[in-house]
Formats: structure tokens, sequence, C-alpha cells
């Protein structure tokens, strides 16, 4: 056989290495032991696969954000990684949310010493603009999280993935079992990239647990705990519609713009957040719809149970979703056929060979700040605490064909439209209609939307004066003190760095 | 005038605030809280002044709860606390 | 001159910051703040001062304001007429109006108030709540009893109770809503409709809305914004209604250039009264569309 080998290695120039065969399971060794054959990647705690995963310190962890407030699984690991008495790891979680208080003590204890993550909110939130750690925090973009990761920046050394229910191969989905998420698109993104895939699992269903949103061939390790999640945290049903007169009225001043802005026809695809005005605004384009005989041909998002509403009425053909942000919409993921899962480097990577985002018509987009250059903040209030997510609003914004942000001109005295934002998130360029509570302003950019508006007799208004009309009703607020020190970067969907956070001065 | 019984006008509701008036023998003690206290406590506080020396208020406890009530708003509950404070029958509308 | 526009008027309780913080963005044709029944006797000081500070806000200088006040036989009435007064109100509308003296005696009061605070003398319009059978039936004399009128308002709660019997489906105020349509229009004053309380029956809403427009009504009472924008589409014309109104303008212009005494389209005498009415059709128009 040697003499063989050599013969094949002089033939092909030494450009080839070959190996003798040596058995039939040498690369496959578990195939001989039935226990290994079916269940070695079956742990029954986090402990036993950390030693496995070879997590040392310095190391990055990920985690998806799919279960939202009802999440338990990125507190539960992190818990067992400071327990274990890891230090100065890396925390690359696609979002954090007010439920990730606790994750304080460790950023204390100095087991996380660095974190991406799109958004933050609650104490948590409050202690790092506060100055809690050394380094400052790295915002991205839903798209931006896979454009780091694909660029190296993020080199996920462990990924941690709460799924509802898995095989023992690995084939997971969220929307099975009592704790559902729906669409795992982030996920998606960690289990193709990770070195070490570790899922996190409320049930083990019978092998081949098929369709799956996870692919056995992306996973390590699986290990099935008592609860992913709060299912009454993660989604409480369909959102219902808001009942508040003054974000109906938004809602519905923005089906006006919609309907009048020259995107509306036949075919067109659009985008809604998941704010109350955003959701109420679906509602009113239904009638519009109907009577003007136009179906969309696709919604993308974050995708709830009003587009799911209007997709079952035949409204909207397809639903590419990748975040189910009620109960609904998880729902409809699994029954219907039209409503289709995909990754987050589909949705919106602007390094993909082609992004979802890229084809929108008309996106509707929420804002905690918006200046007079239409640059918008989604992630620091205007007492400059983080309190927010930089999530997919840039990637949309610079896509779509027609970006417009919903907001009422002040909430609880502070205005939304200010001179210039506490931090910028998306840039101006980007934004093109604002509807408010007190009139709509169009970019100066698109001056033949703008046409079209007044055409129609909306109440369109320069954006100063929308500005003005908040100092007359508020009075002028006084500007945030921060101190020079930076607590977080705003990296924006290219990974640029779009501004910074201070800071806040006390 | 003078502050002759506690007294409290206002909600804790958005929008809105709650003022509590007590006599007091040394000047006045004013405390503001505010969810906008960053960008609007200096306002809120220049509205309570305002108030309280137009109807020529010397002394008292003034403690202000605000939710991110405009200043119209401010300066309605001011005077209505004062006016029960004061146990005023009167209303001097110059002064308002 | 083209008369003003009141087929909206949004009540507010007068004791709620947060509405009397942003009602303005709702664009009623009117907005009403409340002293009287919606809000507690413990409130009633409180409350009259929010409006009064309301009432003086920038943002709601150009729309038309009203204040009901609490009737003058209570501790109330006469101080809410004192600060609705000199924070510049529009109209103050007068609950439970049963006789003309109700509207001479708070005249009175508001002329005497308009000369200490340098208002001019006869600013301050009234409207008179008719909410008894003794309204109903002085509502012919009520509703010529003061220049200041601009406008008299059936209210249906007190009335019923009063009638001894309760809101159902509109009989029980079929000879009120007639009297009271009545008078307004005898004494060429507006006439307003009662509040519909169930806010989320909108179907029920626009079919009295519907009823109380056919019937000559000028307006409504509302008591959500959400009803706002359903009463104005109900009092949009329709595009027909707008085509013709369109053209028996143009008719008539067309006459005044010939210098025709009478004006024809298709062949029918169009007069002034036809004319007028499509002036008020466009006008309507032009307020909120036509209708949907």
């Amino acid at each position: 056989m040697s003499h063989l080998i050599e013969a094949l290695q002089t033939l092909s120039g030494n450009a080839r290495q070959y190996e003798p065969f040596t058995g039939a399971n040498t690369q496959t060794p578990y195939l001989a032991d039935r226990r290994q054959k079916y269940q070695r990647k079956l742990f029954d705690t986090v402990d036993e696969v950390l030693a496995r995963c070879a997590l040392r310190d310095g190391m990055t962890v990920s985690f998806h954000h799919a279960f939202r407030e009802g999440d338990k699984v990125i507190n539960y690991v992190m818990a067992k990684l400071a327990e274990k008495g890891l230090k100065g790891l890396t925390l690359a979680s696609s979002s954090l949310m007010t439920c990730n208080a606790p994750l304080i003590e460790h950023i204390k204890a100095g087991v996380i010493t660095k974190i991406y993550t799109s958004g933050m909110r609650g104490e948590l939130a409050e202690a790092i603009s506060h100055g809690l750690m050394a380094e400052p925090v790295e915002i991205h973009s839903h798209g931006g999280r896979v454009n780091l990761i694909e660029k190296g920046e993020i080199t996920i050394d462990v990924a941690f993935l709460a799924v509802s229910c898995c095989d023992e191969y690995g084939n997971a989905s969220g929307s099975g079992g009592l704790s559902r998420c729906g669409s795992l698109g982030y996920a998606m993104v960690d289990a193709k990239y990770a070195r070490k895939v570790v899922l996190l699992t409320e049930s083990i269903e019978p092998f081949p647990y098929m369709p799956a949103s996870i692919i056995q061939d992306q996973v390590d390790y699986i290990v099935k705990i008592d609860s992913v999640g709060d299912p009454a945290k993660i989604s409480v049903g369909a959102a219902r519609v808001t009942s508040n007169p003054r974000e109906l009225m938004i809602a519905r001043s923005a089906a006006d713009v919609i309907e009048h802005s020259g995107f509306f026809r036949d075919g067109f695809s659009l985008q809604t957040g998941s704010g109350a005005a955003s959701t109420a605004c679906t509602r009113f384009l239904e009638s519009r719809m109907r009577k003007q005989n136009i179906v969309a041909s696709f919604a993308l998002g974050g995708i709830t149970g009003s587009i799911v509403d209007l997709h079952e009425k035949g409204l909207i053909k397809k639903l590419l979703d990748t975040q189910s942000f009620d109960g609904a919409a998880g729902a409809s993921l699994a029954k219907n056929p039209d409503h289709v899962e995909i990754s987050t480097s589909v949705y919106a990577n602007p390094a993909a060979k082609a992004a979802c985002c890229d084809r929108v018509d008309i996106v509707i987009l929420s804002a905690l700040e918006i200046d007079t250059d239409f640059n918008v903040n989604v992630l620091t209030g205007s007492d400059g605490v983080m309190r927010g997510a930089s999530g997919g609003h840039c990637d949309v914004a610079a896509a779509a064909n027609l970006t417009i942000v919903v907001a009422p001109l002040i909430r609880s005295r502070i205005p939304t439209v200010v001179r210039q934002v506490t931090t910028r998130v998306t840039p101006g360029e980007s934004v093109d209609v604002l509807v408010t509570d007190h009139g709509i302003a169009v970019n100066p950019a698109r001056q033949e939307v703008k046409a079209r508006l007044i055409a129609a007799g909306l109440p369109v208004v320069d954006i100063g004066t929308l500005y003005q009309k908040a100092l007359l009703i508020s009075g002028e607020p006084k500007p945030i003190a921060f101190t020079s020190r930076i607590v977080g970067v705003v990296r924006y969907r290219d990974g640029s760095v779009i501004d910074v956070v201070r800071q806040v001065k006390e | 005038m003078k502050i002759v019984k506690a007294a409290i006008a206002g909600t804790l509701e958005s929008s809105d605030l709650v003022v509590k008036v007590s006599p007091a023998e040394d000047g006045l003690d004013i405390t503001v809280n505010s969810e906008v206290y960053k960008q609007f406590g200096e306002q809120i506080t220049a509205v309570v002044k305002e108030t309280l020396s137009a109807f020529n208020i010397t002394q008292g406890e003034i403690i202000v709860e605000d939710k991110g009530a405009l200043d119209c708003v401010i300066r309605a509950r001011m005077q209505t606390a004062i006016l029960r404070g004061t146990e005023s029958k009167e209303i001097a509308w110059e002064k308002l | 001159m083209m008369k003003k526009l009141r087929r909206s008027m949004l009540f507010l309780p007068g004791s709620s910051a947060a509405m009397l913080s942003t009602a303005f963005i709702y664009r009623p044709d009117s907005i009403m703040f409340d002293l009287e029944d919606a809000v507690s006797l413990k409130e009633k000081d409180s409350a009259r001062l929010l409006v009064f500070h309301a009432l003086q806000h920038p943002m709601y200088k150009d729309i038309e304001t009203v204040v009901r006040i609490n009737p003058l036989n209570t501790p109330f009435g006469l101080k809410d007429t004192e600060a609705a007064v000199r924070a510049g109100v529009d109209v103050i509308r007068l609950p439970k109006t049963d006789t003309p003296d109700d509207i001479y005696q708070l005249e009175g009061e508001i002329a005497r108030i308009e000369a200490e605070c340098g208002r001019p003398v006869g600013s301050t319009r009234l409207m008179a709540a008719i909410e008894s059978a003794v309204g109903v039936i002085n509502a012919v004399a009520i509703a010529k009893s003061s220049p200041r009128l601009m406008g008299i308002a059936l209210a249906a709660f007190d009335y019923v109770i009063d009638m001894q019997t309760e809101r159902g489906d509109g009989t029980e105020l079929f000879y009120a809503r007639c009297a009271v349509l009545h008078a307004a229009r005898g004494a060429g004053i507006d006439a307003f409709d009662v509040v519909y309380a169930d806010i989320d029956d909108e179907a029920g809403f626009l079919k009295e809305v519907d009823l109380i427009k056919r019937m000559g009504f000028n307006g409504k009472s509302l008591i959500n914004p959400r009803q706002i924008e359903i009463l104005h589409n109900a009092y949009a014309p329709t595009q027909e209604e707008v085509d013709y109104a369109e053209r028996v303008i143009a008719a008539a212009e067309e006459g005044d250039r010939h210098g025709l005494g009478v004006i024809s389209l298709n062949g029918k005498m169009i007069d002034a009264p036809i004319i007028n009415h499509a002036r008020v059709v466009i006008e309507r128009k032009n307020a909120s569309g036509v209708r949907q």
C-alpha cells in the first residue's frame, strides 16, 4: 500500500496528500458506539459543555435575542460562565434587553469586558451610560453585525443559542414546544460563523426535526434546560392595535403619505416597525389597498400580527421574517407556507451578495429624536442614557425607496424634533418623510414626493416649523451635560463610526 | 399671603404634576422632583418661584412631583395649591 | 361671509392636564373644556385654573374654544365665568338652560367681567344647552334671548331622566331634536346634537350622525377624538355633490359676467339659496375633502 501511495504522490507532483484506507470509521469513530452515534451532542449541563468548548478567558461568546424580554438563556449562561471563573470575555449578543440587568454584576466582576450589541435598555443601559465599563460598547445595526462577523472583527468562539425545540442532531426551530419565538433569523448567522455552536432547548424532538432553521451540520452540542424563556413575556398574542387617539391619528396620516407618495401601486413592498403607530398604520392601509386593488408583493421585518392579518386576507403575497414580534407572527410562520424565515444576513447584511431590504419600497420606522437635517436617534433618550437599539433602522432606511419616520412631536414635554440629535444612528440622507401629530415634513432632497403630498392636500410643513412648534409648546430644554469619556461607539452598517455615546455627567 | 395649612393639588398622571404646600417659619424651602429634571428642572423651578412671588409668599415648604407637565399646567397646579393652602376665598385674577 | 363650520365639538374634562396639553392636535371645529359634569366637586377649583391657563396657551389661539361652566346657582358658576371670560374663551356654554332668564343672568355677569378686564363687551358668545322638558318648551324664546347666542345644543343625559325614559335608538329624543332645531333656525343660530357615548360603536355613531345631518343639525358634541374623523367624513360632500356645486357656482359666475337677472343650469332656475348652498358644499369639501 505504501508503494501505491508513494506512486500516487509522485504522479500528482506532490500536489495532493493521499492517505491509505485504515477502516470504515476512522474519521467517524462515534458510529461504532450506539450512544455516540445518536446522542453524542447531548449533555445534561452547560458545565459539561463548557469544558468541551475549550472556553478560556478573553474569548467571545454570542447569543440571539429572539425571545425578547422573556429570554432566560443569556442570563443563565453568563451566570454559569461567571461561576466557572472566566474573565475578560467579549459578549456579542444580537441585542440586550431590560431583563439582562443581571449582567451588571458580571461586568463589575470582570467576567465581561467588552460588549457588541444592537442596543440595550433598563438598568444595564443606565449603568453603562454612567460609565460602568472600561471599554466602550460597540453598537451595531442588525445587518452591520453580520458585516462585522464576516470581516472578522467579531470572532465568535462559542454561540449559545436558545431554541424552542431540536432533535438529537441539532436541527432546531423557534416554532414548536412551549416557549416559541418564531423566526430564528439572528441565530442562523451565529450558527454559521461560530467556532462552536451550543443549542439550549426545552425539548428534544424525534429525529428528523425538519424543516429546520438551524441545521444539524452547524451544531456541536445540545443541552436541555428547564426553560429557555417565559412565554408570557416573549409575546402576548397578537399585539393589540392601539386605541390611543394620538397614535391612531399619526398612523392614519402615515397611511395618507403612503397612499399619495407615488410608491403605492400593485406589487409594492413594505416594512413596518413594531411601534404602536407603525402597527396601526397597516390597518389604515388595508382599506386603501382594497379600494385601489393593490396587493403587496412582500412585507419584510420584524413581522407583526397586523402584517400577518393583511397576508391572510390576501393583500400581501409573501412575508419575509427575520424576527417574529408577537405570537400571531410566530404562529403564522409555523403554518403559512408563504411566511418565510430568513437570516439576518439575507435580511440586511450590506456585505451580502444580496439583501432583502434593498427591495423594499416603503418602510415605516420610529425615532426617539430626529433633527432638522433628518438625522435619527433611536438609541439614547433625551437625557443621554441609552434606552433603545440601532436594530434594522439604518439598514432599511438606506435601502428603501421611501423611508417614513412616525413620531409624536412631543413625548411628556420632551421634543422629538430637535436642532441636533443627541446620538446619530441613521443619517438624514436616508430619511425621507417625518409624520407627526402636528404635520408632515419632507426631506428637501425628495421634492417630487413633497409635491405629490402637497397636491393631495396633506399638511406638509417645513421641519424647522415643527421644531419651532415643539419649543413653543414645551419650552426650550436644557442641553444634557456629558463628560468626555466615551461609553459607546455607534457603528454604521458598513462598520464605520457614525457617532459616539459619552458618559452622562451627574 | 401666608400658607396657613397643608394643601395638595394635581395628579401623578403623565403630563401632570403634584404640588404640596405646607406652612413653614423660616423662608421658602422648594423641592422639585421631575421626570425631565435634566432638561426642564431650571424652568420648572423658575415657574414655581414666579408663582409664589406673584402671591407674595415668602414662607412655606413646597414639594413638586412633576411628570412632564407644560408650564401652563405647572402654573395652574401651583396656584390651586396656594389658594387652598392660604384658604383664599376670593381670586385676584390679575395675579394669575 | 362664510359662516364658521361647527361640525365637531370635542369635549375635554377640564380636570385632565394630559388632555388639555395635547387636544389641539385633533383639529375639531371647536374644543369644549368642561368644568361641570366631568369634574368632581373637590376638583372644581383646580380644573378651573387648568382651563384658565390652557385657554391662554398659543396652541389654542386658532381654534374656537368653549367652556361649559357650572350653573350660576352653584358655588362654582360665577368663578368659572370669571376665569373663562378673562382667559379669552370664545363661547360659554350654559348647562341646564330652562328659560331666557338664565341667559339674561349670565349675560349680565359676562358684560360686567368684560368691562372689568378690558375685553370688548359683547365679544364672549354664548351657547345654551337644553337638558329638560321645560328647556325644550322654552327653546324658541331661549334661542332669541340674546345677540351673544351663537347656538343652542340638546344634551341627552339629563333630558331623558327628566322625561322619565332612557337613552335608546333616538325615539326618546324625537321631539326634542325637532324643537331645538326649529328654535335655532328661527333665531338664525346653530343647532348641536347630543353626545354619542359608546366610543367603540362606530357603526351606531355613524348612523346617528347620518340622521342628525339629514335633519339639519350643524354639528354634534364628541367625547373622543376618534369620533372627529368619522363625523367630518359624514359631513363631507360626495363627489357628485361637489361636481354639481362647482357647476352651480360656474353658472352663477357666468350669469354675473353677462349681467343676467335669472340664472339657469340644465334648464332649471337656480337662485340665491341654491348658490349659497353650493358654496357651503365647497367649503365643507375644502375642510375635509370628499366623502370616503
